[in-house]
């Protein structure tokens, strides 16, 4: 599903990423870790298709609408209401019985009492699982998650296993994470990057 | 690695350099003298040239530009630049040779009248703000894509600013100038080619050397990094 | 079509946080009244009312540049453009969306400026209310789409101007031409060729602005 050889990654003078050889099949869940700095960010984006390699070649088999990317930011707008965001998420992904779907989200992610509130008013916990409904929205192939347990209370962590169980049969899943022993149960591959 | 170029860089600078002279020679030996503006006319021949070569650097620029949306030419950011400055460069010196001229035969440094030199300077405000743009982002595939862009709008600006200052006249400056239309006969038309071919070459020349320069420039920088 | 289901979308999106932040169509419409204000004390005494009508382009001008120099930063912050780049939709639409939204907060402003300047100065044509509607389409197509330039670079809303200017005196020669000049055809066409021209490069190109 991922193929990468000697993907490298330039800003500028920086370089992030080096001679860097990955391949991820359909159906596994690959967990990567290493030091900050060391490119797990720009890893990941490169592999979501936000960013493009520097060097050496990147294959992603999968059409962007089935691409699930979970940022360090959550992507939504602090303006609008959970709602009003993951109804324009839904709008723009064209997920089937998109009403149903949201209500289901929310309501999994204990998001479903606080709908009408805007995001701004969120704590960054619930900000994050905001996140992981807009990325399970449209029920991606590919889940391309940069470090999801940040800012999860117990409970939240506790769903993000459950849910992350449930897709790893389903999904391919490529996740970054500074907690590896979390997920080591799931893990299917692992890469450790410098 | 080099592209093997159809010229070397020597042949085309000492081209431009027995072209400017030979030009330099004809405009001020051997054309004839205008008879209404006298000597002072003369510096047309080299002010209507630098300004299509003007054009020519600024299309080549969104020329370049193109390919590097297009193509995904890597090399043709640096080039789509390299042009656009030569056409900065060129222009400036429009403008310049433009005053003097209005300064020496009309008494004033500028000429709102003056349609192509109002059109330079809308277009020179453009790509200078190409390179307020150019050094506001960092170097990498953003910034070759905003400038990519930003260079096809400038292409684009040129007809469209063209037809504007021409339509703006009934109401901006009802002056209207003889300029630039001494008959075109005889030598005139010879000096004015030979201009012309000289300054194209000259600003080919320039590119080529500030290319390579930047591309030195910038392969020292990735051999430093890897 | 899809395309234009995202792009409603897209611009409902971009009315609602407007409705709810409430502070770039009030800044505008405060922010040209007080112009109007200064070109009265600008123009001296004897000034043409053809004086005032130029000055009017000059205060539409900059009045959508302070919207537009808010148009993208919603999306900026905390780079929400990219969850909007991630989606399946053409990134086109995020601009023609954009503008359009721009477009509304610019004509809901005119609606007041422009009674407003015919109170303070003289009557306006059916022709300069023409050229404004023309004019204010390539203001917010060009507008916006370099707005989404300028909110990534590090100059930011020092860049905007800076890029629009140059590209914006064509729409002024136009709209000026149709408020003054009694036969205004002539410079509503104009104006019609500069938005359609602007407005395909516009459309075609953006993919390039938001993607690498």
């Amino acid at each position: 599903m991922i193929r990468a050889r000697k993907l490298g990654k330039r800003f500028g003078e920086k370089r992030v990423l080096r001679d860097l050889d990955l391949d991820v099949a359909r159906g596994a869940f690959t967990v990567v870790t290493g030091p900050n700095g060391s490119g797990k960010t720009t890893l990941l984006r490169l592999c979501a298709g936000l960013a493009l390699p520097s060097e050496g070649e990147l294959e992603v088999d999968v059409p962007r609408g089935a691409i699930g990317y979970l940022a360090h930011e959550p992507l939504v707008y602090r303006e609008l209401t959970s709602l009003e965001n993951l109804d324009l998420y839904g709008r723009l992904y064209r997920v089937p019985e998109r009403r149903e779907r949201i209500g289901m989200l929310l309501e999994r992610f204990g998001l479903w009492d606080v709908r009408h509130d805007r995001v701004v008013s969120y704590s960054r916990g619930m900000t994050q699982r905001l996140a992981l409904c807009r990325v399970l929205l449209h029920e991606p192939e590919l889940l391309v998650l940069d470090e999801p347990y940040t800012a999860l209370d117990t409970a939240g962590a506790e769903l993000l296993d459950a849910q992350l169980a449930e897709l790893r049969n389903e999904r391919t899943v490529l996740v970054s994470t500074h907690d590896p022993d979390r997920v080591a149960s799931l893990a299917t591959a692992r890469l450790a990057l410098a | 690695m080099a592209r093997p170029n159809r010229l070397s860089l020597t042949t085309v600078a000492l081209a431009s350099a027995v072209l400017v002279i030979v030009a330099l020679a004809l405009v001020f030996f051997v054309a004839p003298n205008d008879a209404n503006q006298g000597f002072s006319q003369r510096i047309f021949y080299f002010h209507v040239s630098i300004a299509f070569t003007a054009y020519g650097c600024f299309a080549a620029g969104a020329w370049k530009a193109l390919r590097y949306l297009w193509k995904h030419d890597p090399r043709a950011d640096l080039e789509s630049y390299v042009a656009i400055h030569q056409g900065v460069i060129f222009g400036t010196l429009v403008l310049l040779t433009g005053s003097i001229w209005a300064k020496i035969s009309w008494g004033h440094w500028w000429l709102w009248g003056e349609d192509e030199l109002v059109l330079f300077l809308v277009l020179y405000l453009f790509y200078c703000a190409y390179f307020m743009l150019r050094f506001s982002v960092d170097p990498g595939p953003q910034r070759a894509n905003f400038s990519a862009v930003y260079a096809l709008f400038g292409v684009v600006l040129i007809p469209v600013s063209f037809l504007a200052i021409r339509i703006a006249r009934s109401f901006v400056h009802p002056e209207v100038f003889t300029l630039h239309g001494p008959n075109f006969g005889g030598w005139i038309l010879v000096t004015y080619c030979v201009a012309q071919a000289a300054l194209l070459v000259f600003a080919h020349a320039l590119y080529r050397i500030e290319l390579s320069g930047k591309r030195l420039d910038l392969r020292i920088r990735e051999l430093r990094i890897a | 079509m899809s395309y234009f289901a995202d792009v409603g979308a897209l611009a409902r999106k971009d009315l609602l946080l407007e409705l709810r932040a409430r502070d770039t169509l009030p800044a505008m419409l405060l922010f040209v009244v007080a112009t109007f204000v200064v070109f009265h004390f600008s123009l001296p005494a004897h000034s043409s009312q053809l004086a005032a009508s130029g000055l009017l382009w000059v205060a539409i001008l900059f009045t959508a540049l302070l919207g537009l120099g808010r148009a993208f930063v919603p999306e900026r912050e905390q780079r929400v453009l990219d969850g909007l780049v991630l989606a399946p939709c053409d990134r086109s639409a995020i601009w023609l969306a954009k503008s359009i939204a721009t477009l509304a907060f610019l004509v809901a402003a005119e609606v007041v400026a422009l009674p407003v300047f015919a109170l303070f100065f003289h009557g306006l044509s059916g022709a300069t209310v023409a050229g404004v509607v023309l004019a204010d389409l390539g203001i917010c197509a060009v507008g916006t789409f370099l707005g989404a330039m300028a909110v990534a670079t590090r100059a930011r809303d020092l860049l905007l101007p800076l890029l629009f200017l140059p590209l914006a005196i064509p729409i002024v020669v136009g709209g000026v031409g149709a408020s003054v000049v009694s036969a205004p055809g002539r410079y509503l066409a104009f104006l019609g060729l500069y938005d359609l021209l602007f407005g395909l490069l516009c459309w075609a190109t953006f993919e390039y602005v938001v993607t690498e």
